[in-house]
């Protein structure tokens, strides 16, 4: 079992709609996790049932028993948060701020102060539409550990794959270079870079990579809209070259995508077209990549 | 004022706007553009303003002294981040999982975790006629955005006065790096694009801003792609619709670039200017 992550830096470049169609294309083979947790779009074209569903507590806030509380400020004196003001004469909990460290709960005089577990989000078991198994998840507003629900979401994805003898799981990663996609590329066998031809996909792409490579993962990448500036292009392309990261694909710029997915469809659902045979080949790579790898690292 | 520019979806065309935007509102005002998306901050690959100032942002990790340590624990114990580990010995401390709340420092009944400054990222300041442009970058690595995003607004309250138009770029999504770079904001500029993506992350993004009790409008992005969806969801939550953007394969090939779109497309400037009223009344308290 071989799991795949595909991430971009940059947001908007295409990675949810790409990572869907390799849903699609893997069929039963594959399970899908969506590691996006804090704005999750996949199953707006896998059209998951919600078979599962549980909350997820992590972390904890600062909450004080008034009928305790003497107001000696000492919980307020070490917050380096700002997350304990006082209005109206009482000492209470900004929850926007806590970061739950506990510092006030341990410096309490009359243990006012409890600590409780905070319920961030729920993560869901899916059948979707492709035969195969969704792992997802929803992050409450604003809430913190995003990190630790991806962490969830692909431990759940890994079992089932595991217990269903599955060939390969597919996480959608989210954008950025901080906590969650940390946490998404810990543990992964192959990292797809989806990137585009702009000053911002290339700065992007560049930061991201660097993450990729701490955690010692090959790495293919796919430009989409690569016909929207050639020059870009070629930067990207050298820049494969040099890091030996595999290039996919070229997509062209092409509102198919986006047509399909206003028909809350992948391109591989929505007709024939030229981006679905793109598309459908760079699967076939993958896949080949994989076994390939698979071969050589096995003793013969 | 403070004015933050967000979306719950990444790509929306956040930095497009607010690169557009403060160039535009330069050319009659001051302006101070800061980008908060310290992962991947790209305002600056818009912006060619002159380096005034540069600065490396530290955030505190405890350090272990082992000289007066009596391995009591106390450290581990306190430590709600798994940021500080007892093994064997020794005391072990994982700066990448630390919040900086000093907790264990503070509590180490021996003094043996003074705190020290690790490097996060760097803040950089560029000047460019009538627009100061801030951005911080995150190191590689490190994980948490929040910290130097808290510390990028502090530069910016420090430098300037409450009376100058201050746009903020803020990072994607709704967690916790969002509700940073907005919650301090006067009024806040979503941007969405016209499809089912688009509209499933500004729900979101609405009801984050609700959550906040903030001033919000909305900007749709590649206006004409995509469906309805966004439009009859802003009509039917009273959400006000600033702007819309046109969506030109032109605009595309400019953003590649790295040009500014509103001195090439017309269009995209009468939307801009559009904005640009809606802040002037902001400003002087005729709308809310």
């Amino acid at each position: 079992m071989k799991e795949i992550v595909v991430i971009s830096g940059k947001g908007g470049t295409g990675k949810t709609s790409i990572t869907a169609s390799f849903a699609i294309l893997g069929g039963k083979n594959i399970v899908v996790a969506d590691c996006d947790v804090d704005a999750a779009d996949m199953h707006l074209l896998l059209q998951p049932d919600w078979n599962f569903s549980e909350d997820f507590f992590s972390g904890v806030a600062a909450e004080i028993d008034q009928d305790k509380c003497i107001k000696c400020g000492k919980c307020a004196d070490v917050c380096r948060f700002n997350a304990i003001p006082i209005v109206e004469k009482k000492y209470v909990v900004n929850d926007l701020n806590c970061e739950g460290c506990g510092f006030c709960f341990h410096v309490c005089p009359r243990d006012a102060i409890s600590m409780i577990e905070q319920n961030v989000g729920k993560w869901f078991i899916s059948n979707t539409k492709a035969e195969n198994h969704m792992v997802h998840a929803a992050l409450k507003i604003g809430a913190d550990n995003s990190g630790k629900l991806v962490a969830k979401v692909k431990k759940e994805a890994k079992q089932i794959a595991v217990s269903e003898e599955k060939a390969f799981i597919i996480v959608d990663g989210s954008p950025g270079i901080g906590c969650p996609v940390v946490s998404s590329l810990s543990g992964a066998d192959y990292a797809i870079l989806v990137t585009e031809p702009s000053v911002s996909g290339i700065h992007d792409l560049k930061r991201v990579y660097e993450l990729v490579k701490k955690f010692k993962i090959p790495a293919a990448c796919i430009i989409n809209k690569a016909d929207i500036n050639t020059d870009v292009t070629a930067q990207i392309k050298a820049f494969l070259d040099e890091e030996n990261i595999i290039h996919l694909v070229d997509l062209p710029y092409d509102e198919t995508f986006t047509k399909a997915m206003t028909a809350g469809k992948t391109i591989i659902e929505f007709g024939e077209s030229e981006m679905k045979k793109l598309v459908e080949n760079s699967w076939r790579k993958i896949k080949e990549l994989l076994t390939d790898k698979q071969k050589r690292s096995s003793p013969s | 004022m403070k004015i933050a520019i967000a979306s719950g979806k990444g790509g929306t065309g956040k930095t497009t706007l607010s690169t557009n935007l403060a160039l535009f509102l330069s050319e009659k005002q001051a302006v101070i553009l800061t980008d908060l998306d310290v992962e991947e901050p790209n305002s600056g690959l818009f912006i060619n303003g002159k380096l005034i100032h540069q600065e490396d942002k530290f955030k505190m990790i405890p350090s272990w002294k082992k000289e007066n340590c009596t391995l009591c624990g106390n450290c581990q114990k306190v430590c709600n981040f798994n940021a500080i580990i007892k093994l064997g010995k020794r005391i072990m401390t994982f700066p990448e999982l630390c919040h900086s709340c000093f907790a264990c420092s503070e509590l180490c009944p021996t003094k043996s975790l003074p705190m020290i400054p690790q490097k996060m990222g760097e803040l950089k300041h560029f000047s460019l006629e009538n627009l100061d442009f801030i951005e911080s970058k995150l190191d590689i690595g490190q994980e948490q955005a929040v910290p130097l995003i808290a510390k990028t607004l502090d530069y910016i309250d420090q430098k300037f006065g409450n009376n100058i138009i201050k746009l903020f770029d803020a990072p994607p999504g709704t967690s916790c790096p969002v509700i940073e770079a907005t919650k301090d904001a006067d009024f806040i500029i979503l941007v969405t694009e016209p499809t089912p993506f688009g509209l499933h992350d500004l729900k979101l993004a609405v009801d984050t801003m609700k959550a906040l009790k903030k001033n919000f409008a909305v900007v749709i992005n590649r206006f004409g792609i995509g469906n309805n969806g966004v439009i009859d969801y802003c009509k039917s939550e009273e959400v006000k619709i600033l702007a819309k953007l046109p969506n030109y394969r032109h605009i595309a090939e400019l953003y590649s670039r790295g040009e500014s779109i509103y001195q090439h497309i017309p269009i995209f400037k009468t939307e801009l200017q559009k904005i640009a009223d809606h802040i002037i009344k902001l400003q002087t308290g005729v709308a809310k």
